[in-house]
């Protein structure tokens, strides 16, 4: 008993630090902890894919043609004998990446836009604004369909394009928070003092939006994952033989698949499903943890 | 009012010249033009027959010329031809629209029923299992994509159980009925809808939350009303004018999703035939597929601000 009571007390002692409180509030979200350690199994599985998946994800075995799910091959083979869960991990590396490299190249685009548009205001506002109205103008799978159409289909290309159409939901993100900073009195010292503004807003006002931007680019990550999958379901993103979620459900379309080899097609589209949901609960959990001016009730957006 | 519909529709035409902009680089970036596929068509291919080709066609103006002879047709509703079938793309666009508008407008109008009542019922039981579970089932909802979802229905309710057909739009053969069309509308639907009721479930219940605080259903209660008519009445009536947004935040996606589904269910709409014209590198009708639907979302924004306004008398226009 008393070990508890002493145990109590230091805790409330030990210093109470910005990323500490954060992290408990994020402990404190059980949703979010339960998509952090599915994530987790999922992001090493992946990554560490060549030595868990054991298999050539591209290695053809005409004996092993369509077998069931066995020891040997755990989620089965295809039609060429491939080893489902070896492609199935790789594939994932594909979609994971993909949502990594085009989130970033999005945020940064969106952070600079939006940062800009923000301080300065004015002519320079209304025509990134402008420019933002457009992007969002059009469904953004459609558009993304259309650009991949002309520069062809590539897992490089999926990257590019869907990073270079996405970042205006970031930029508007950014622009409301540095409106509602850029008059405050930690800027107004700062430029008192003759700081410049790229300084006013790299040291200054950025770290201080850091956390519904986090918040955004957590969630966008599973935004480009679903569209990733899309387009490679439709046969523009990842192309055969390399393997995707989106272009190993591609490959089981036929009724005879769909019907004869469920093996072929639940395990990627379930590893969608969960990677979507892992990331969610995390952007969740994280809002919860760095914007805590958000009230959320567990389930807004 | 009306200032305020000027005003958002004046300040729409530049971003509309930028989408037309836009629209018209990616069509001109892309491999082949309309000799091109004329010359596959017709035999003889001579070099200056395809120059004077070109010449007619004026493609070989300066780019800014051809763009602005572009965008003047387009003002006038022409969309150029297809460069596989010749027809015009307008006719090849509205003549598919009503089929992606009922697969859409059902999807949609089963999400907003549904997805608001499962919301208000989470509301309600804030904090109980029920509440828990239908948030999980929220979550879950968002991360399923919607061909993953088609192939599941599919594979459930027309190869296991063989209650509905697994795609086109009618029977081959029959005549049209519509007990036949809804059959086949059902899975497409339901493949459409889900993501779309996860959403509203979740503003619908935050929404109603909100709701639920404010001191009018205090009142309500304190006047000894019945908890369905404080519920329906007062709190679900208010509760549905933040919805308004999630129908303008949820065309785009729409369009997006009816192309996937459409493509797995062959549901002859204007999405299968965007992504047909993808695969074709038929770019008149791809230039006319993202215009038309980005003119429909662009409306479908300024139609949910004035619904918006219309609903909530807090709201003023000035």
């Amino acid at each position: 008993m008393t070990d508890a009571s002493t145990t109590f007390i230091v805790d409330e002692e030990r210093q109470r630090t910005l990323w500490g409180d954060a992290a408990r509030r994020f402990l404190r979200h059980r949703l979010a902890v339960a998509g952090f350690i599915v994530l987790s199994i999922l992001v090493l599985a992946c990554v560490f894919a060549p030595w868990v998946g054991q298999f050539d994800p591209n290695g053809i075995d005409l004996r092993l043609r369509n077998q069931p799910p066995s020891f040997a091959h755990w989620l089965g083979t295809d039609g060429t004998g491939r080893d489902i869960f070896a492609r199935m991990l790789h594939g994932g590396r594909i979609s994971l990446s993909v949502g990594i490299v085009a989130v970033t190249i999005s945020a940064s685009i969106g952070v600079v836009l939006g940062s800009i548009a923000g301080y300065f205001g004015g002519r320079v506002d209304l025509f990134i604004m402008a420019l933002v109205d457009m992007v969002l103008t059009f469904p953004r799978l459609v558009i993304i369909i259309a650009f991949v159409a002309v520069v062809g289909p590539s897992i490089l290309n999926t990257m590019l394009v869907i990073g270079l159409l996405s970042w205006p939901a970031v930029a508007r993100l950014a622009r409301g928070e540095i409106l509602a900073l850029r008059n405050q009195e930690f800027v107004q010292a700062a430029r008192a003092l003759g700081t410049s503004n790229r300084v006013i807003i790299i040291e200054h006002i950025l770290p201080n939006i850091m956390g519904p931007i986090i918040v955004a680019i957590t969630l966008d990550i599973a935004t480009v994952i679903l569209l990733e999958a899309s387009l490679s379901f439709l046969g523009l993103g990842a192309q055969p033989p390399t393997a995707s979620w989106g272009n190993m459900l591609r490959d089981a379309r036929t009724l005879s698949i769909l019907e004869g080899l469920p093996w072929l097609w639940i395990p990627p589209g379930v590893a969608i499903a969960l990677a979507v949901l892992g990331i969610n609960a995390v952007g969740d959990g994280l809002r919860d943890a760095l914007d805590p001016r958000h009230v959320t009730d567990g389930g807004s957006e | 009012m009306l200032t305020y519909i000027l005003r958002k529709i004046l300040l729409g035409i530049p971003v509309l010249l930028g989408v037309t902009v836009v629209v018209f680089a990616i069509a001109s970036a892309m491999p082949g033009d309309a000799v091109m596929a004329m010359i596959t068509a017709e035999a003889p291919s001579s070099e200056e027959l395809i120059a004077m080709r070109r010449g007619q066609l004026g493609l070989d103006q300066p780019i800014w010329v051809q763009y602005s002879t572009w965008l003047w047709q387009v003002l006038q509703g022409n969309l150029g031809r297809s460069f596989i079938t010749g027809r015009p793309v307008a006719d090849m666009i509205f003549e598919r629209v009503p089929y992606t508008l009922e697969l859409m407008g059902v999807a949609l109008l089963v999400s907003f029923a549904l997805g608001t009542a499962l919301g208000v019922v989470s509301a309600l039981r804030q904090y109980h299992t029920t509440d828990y579970v239908l948030t999980v089932a929220g979550f879950a909802g968002v991360a399923i994509p919607d061909f993953f979802l088609g192939m599941l229905l599919v594979y459930v309710f027309s190869l296991e159980l063989r209650w509905l057909p697994s795609s086109g739009m009618g029977t081959a053969g029959d005549a049209f009925s519509l007990v036949d069309n809804l059959r086949h509308l059902v899975l497409p639907a339901a493949a459409l809808a889900l993501f779309r009721t996860a959403i509203f479930m979740r503003y619908a219940r935050s929404s109603m939350l909100e709701v639920l605080t404010q001191d009018y259903m205090r009142t309500a209660r304190a006047k000894g009303l019945s908890r369905i008519t404080i519920v329906l009445r007062h709190g679900l009536r208010n509760a549905l004018i933040p919805l308004v947004t999630v129908f303008g935040l949820t065309t785009p996606t729409l369009f997006g999703g009816s192309v996937v589904v459409e493509t797995i269910f062959q549901w002859p709409g204007i999405g299968l035939l965007f992504i047909n014209a993808v695969i074709d590198r038929d770019s008149p009708v791809i230039m006319g597929y993202v215009l038309i639907t980005a003119l429909i979302v662009m409306i479908s924004n300024i139609l949910t601000d004035l619904a918006y306004g219309a609903l909530d008398p807090r709201v003023s226009y000035d």
